[in-house]
């Protein structure tokens, strides 16, 4: 390789970086990830901001890729994006599963759920799409923490919402590796007693993570022996998998 | 297990998508045909390249499955409608490209049968205009030396692509209920073509096909499948939705939209700009009836926005844009790019934005581009209900802009009824294939299709009734300034 310029390789790095989740970034988050102390930051970031490449958000000061950049053809993927490509999948994973089924992406430490489906038994059902869930207790947080690309943590304390929530570090971090170790994760009445979630990661072309699916139920259906139903993980891994190979095309 | 299979000839692509017993979709395949546009304002397909794709697609979705073939028990048919297609009886080759239903060449036609239009509206319940049938049979008879008399002695046949598919599948020549009664040829009351109609089109009768029911086993294909369905896009997607009873009132969102209302046993003439059609006819039972009302412009004004306007690079996000702001900031935006349709009808309005201050983001525009779309369904709604004297209670929506919540909910705001999304999006194909697999008995009733339909998400009204009032109260501004623009 021939001369480079390292300032341009670290603006690159810092827009590869805002490009790879749906989330704004502080600046010690950028900073942490790039290796680089706060002030070089600064100076890039203010460069990148002038051509318009990066916004600054005027509340929170966090910084998120610009407009300017997405008419260049980045892959950010939109969360409304996601639940358009996503629909037909989650129909079907409802329809085999007969239950409720959920999409979600991590905001602010929490899961933002941006589709959801009815359980097809035509009850009253609420639709709860802008609700945020607790990562730590719910299968869907699971899953996006464990591949998040920042490794960002839960928001702590880890509120105990039933007792058998996982409120300590390091019982959820060896959760998280099992999640890493199997591709797929579950909630056992972590958030609501008599309730189990199961969740697996859609990554998008880049292997990137991006959102998280899955079904939320009663114990008595969706466990056996204290086990989520291997049928029903299967169900909900097809899905995430056909959403994944949608995202890649 | 047994399934049924339905083919969705489509105006840019052919599908066939297997079903078992529960609705539940098993396999899908997809072939695209060529749009061939010879002049300004004409659109034809090649029917022999379009029953290719249709052989295609059926044998795709079946090895596709992995299903044994001998497990189909019902094929339908559901197909674009009103798209003209003539052949050769005694060599089933077509003998002209097919004339596509958004095809303009029939025009100067259509303005000659002027003192006709009574008659039309009143026996086959449509307004005179290019779309339907019946006047580009009569541009093919007029143009092409020699048609007229093949046709008078009944060499020649005339279908929509239903009829096409079904003749080229058993060798019957017949169409159904719904397709014909977008010819303006069928006596909407007695089902049959109707003398005078055909008359002052100066159609021949020799070249018409038996009009049958939606539903009935119309032959079978060479493996010894029953072909056993026909309906229009629209109509099946109306039985797809399972709007079986009166009231009942289904919405697809596509480029454009159809909204379309069960009105039961009697054909309702409407007196508020909307259409009379057939939605279906099952078997023996007599048809049930529908108010139609068509919508030029909603999804194809978010595509403009991208296209056009380069606001946003995707479809979906024109919800993340209309999220930055908590309303339109007094920004309305009415899509007359072509003219208003139902209930207006208004050829000389075009496109504008009213309201415009300084204030004004892109955020409130893109607000309001949702917002037309929900207030140009509220007048086919209002138009309905007028017409039909009942009162809508819930909108059946479908159709890729069902994944936009934003769009929903405002919906639901502005019509002050509930919107439900069903599970199977995929309306159409599922119309066609419930409505064959009742004529087979694979299904018992219409009481088991309603009990397949499941809800998979519903937006309820929130919206203060006052806001609404006065929101309405500015869009029929906005629709007035949009009138009397083009004099062409």
């Amino acid at each position: 390789m021939g001369d480079t310029i390292q300032s341009v390789e670290r603006a690159a790095g810092i827009l590869r970086l805002l490009a790879s989740g749906p989330r704004e970034l502080g600046v010690a988050e950028l900073a942490r990830a790039m290796e680089l102390p706060k002030g070089t930051l600064h100076g890039i970031l203010r460069t990148l901001v002038h051509v318009g490449f990066v916004e600054q958000d005027a509340t929170t000061g966090r910084y998120r890729l610009g407009g300017t950049l997405l008419h260049l053809g980045s892959s950010y993927l939109d969360v409304n994006e996601l639940r358009t490509r996503s629909l037909n999948w989650a129909d079907a994973l409802a329809g085999r599963s007969r239950e409720s089924v959920w999409i979600g992406t991590l905001h602010e430490g929490g899961v933002l759920v941006v589709h959801h489906v009815f359980r097809p038994d035509d009850s009253m059902q609420v639709l709860q799409v802008g609700t945020l869930l607790p990562a730590h207790a719910t299968a869907l947080g699971k899953v996006l923490l464990a591949y998040d690309p920042y490794g960002e943590s839960a928001g702590e304390p880890l509120t105990a919402h039933t007792p058998a929530t996982l409120v300590t570090a390091d019982a959820l971090a060896k959760e998280l590796e099992l999640v890493r170790g199997r591709g797929w994760a579950a909630d056992l009445e972590e958030l609501v007693e008599g309730e189990v979630s199961i969740a697996a990661p859609i990554r998008d072309r880049r292997a990137v993570t991006v959102g998280a699916i899955g079904v939320r139920g009663a114990v008595e259906r969706l466990a056996e022996d204290g086990e989520p139903r291997r049928d029903l993980v299967s169900y909900v891994r097809d899905a995430a998998r056909a959403i994944t190979r949608d995202l890649s095309r | 297990m047994e399934y049924v299979a339905a083919i969705d000839q489509g105006t840019t692509s052919s599908r066939c998508m297997v079903f078992d017993e529960g609705g539940r979709i098993v396999s899908v395949a997809q072939r695209e045909h060529r749009q061939i546009f010879p002049r300004p304002g004409w659109v034809e397909h090649d029917a022999a390249e379009i029953w290719e794709a249709v052989q295609g697609v059926v044998a795709d979705a079946v090895t596709g499955s992995g299903i044994d073939p001998g497990s189909l028990v019902a094929l339908g048919i559901t197909n674009q409608r009103e798209t003209t297609i003539l052949w050769d009886r005694r060599t089933g080759e077509p003998v002209a490209n097919a004339i596509v239903w958004q095809d303009t060449r029939t025009d100067a036609l259509v303005t000659a049968l002027a003192p006709h239009e009574q008659l039309f509206r009143e026996r086959a319940g449509l307004p005179l205009a290019t779309y339907f049938a019946g006047p580009k049979i009569r541009w093919l008879l007029d143009e092409t030396p020699g048609l007229r008399e093949r046709a008078e002695r009944g060499d020649v046949l005339f279908g929509t692509v239903d009829s096409w598919l079904v003749w080229k599948l058993t060798g019957r020549h017949v169409t159904d209920v719904t397709n014909a009664s977008r010819t303006m040829l069928m006596n909407l009351r007695t089902l049959a073509w109707d003398p005078e109609l055909l008359d002052a089109l100066g159609v021949p009768a020799a070249m018409l096909p038996e009009i049958r029911p939606s539903a009935e086993v119309y032959g079978h294909t060479g493996d010894g499948v029953p072909v056993a369905a026909a309906l229009g896009d629209q109509q099946a997607a109306l039985f797809g939705q399972t709007c079986f009873s009166p009231g009942e009132t289904k919405s697809t969102y596509g480029s454009g939209s159809f909204l379309l209302m069960n009105t039961g046993a009697e054909p309702v003439t409407s007196k508020h700009g909307l259409l009379t059609t057939v939605g279906y006819q099952i078997g023996d039972a007599p048809a049930t009836y529908a108010l139609e009302g068509s919508i030029a412009v909603t999804g194809s004004l978010v595509q403009w926005l991208r296209d056009n306007l380069g606001l946003i690079s995707s479809a979906a996000e024109i919800e993340t844009l209309a999220r930055t702001v908590d309303d339109n900031g007094g920004c309305y935006f009415v899509p007359a790019f072509s003219g208003l349709f139902a209930p207006h009808w208004r050829a000389d309005a075009r496109g504008i934005i009213a309201g415009l201050t300084g204030f004004v983001t892109k955020g409130h525009i893109a607000r309001a581009v949702l917002e037309a779309t929900a207030w140009q369904t509220r007048e086919v709604v209002d138009a309905m209900n007028a017409d039909a004297g009942l009162a809508l209670t819930a909108l059946r929506a479908d159709g890729g802009m069902t994944a936009n919540n934003l769009l929903m909910q405002i919906l639901a705001d502005v019509l002050g009824v509930p919107v439900v999304r069903p599970m199977v999006a995929e309306t159409t194909c599922l119309g066609a294939a419930y409505a064959a697999g009742l004529a087979t008995g694979y299904w018992p009733g219409t009481d088991a299709l309603r009990a397949n339909w499941h809800k998979a998400a519903e937006w309820r009204p929130e919206i203060d009734p006052d806001v609404r009032d006065a929101e309405h109260r500015n869009w029929r501004k906005a629709i007035e300034r949009s009138l009397d623009w083009s004099t062409t």
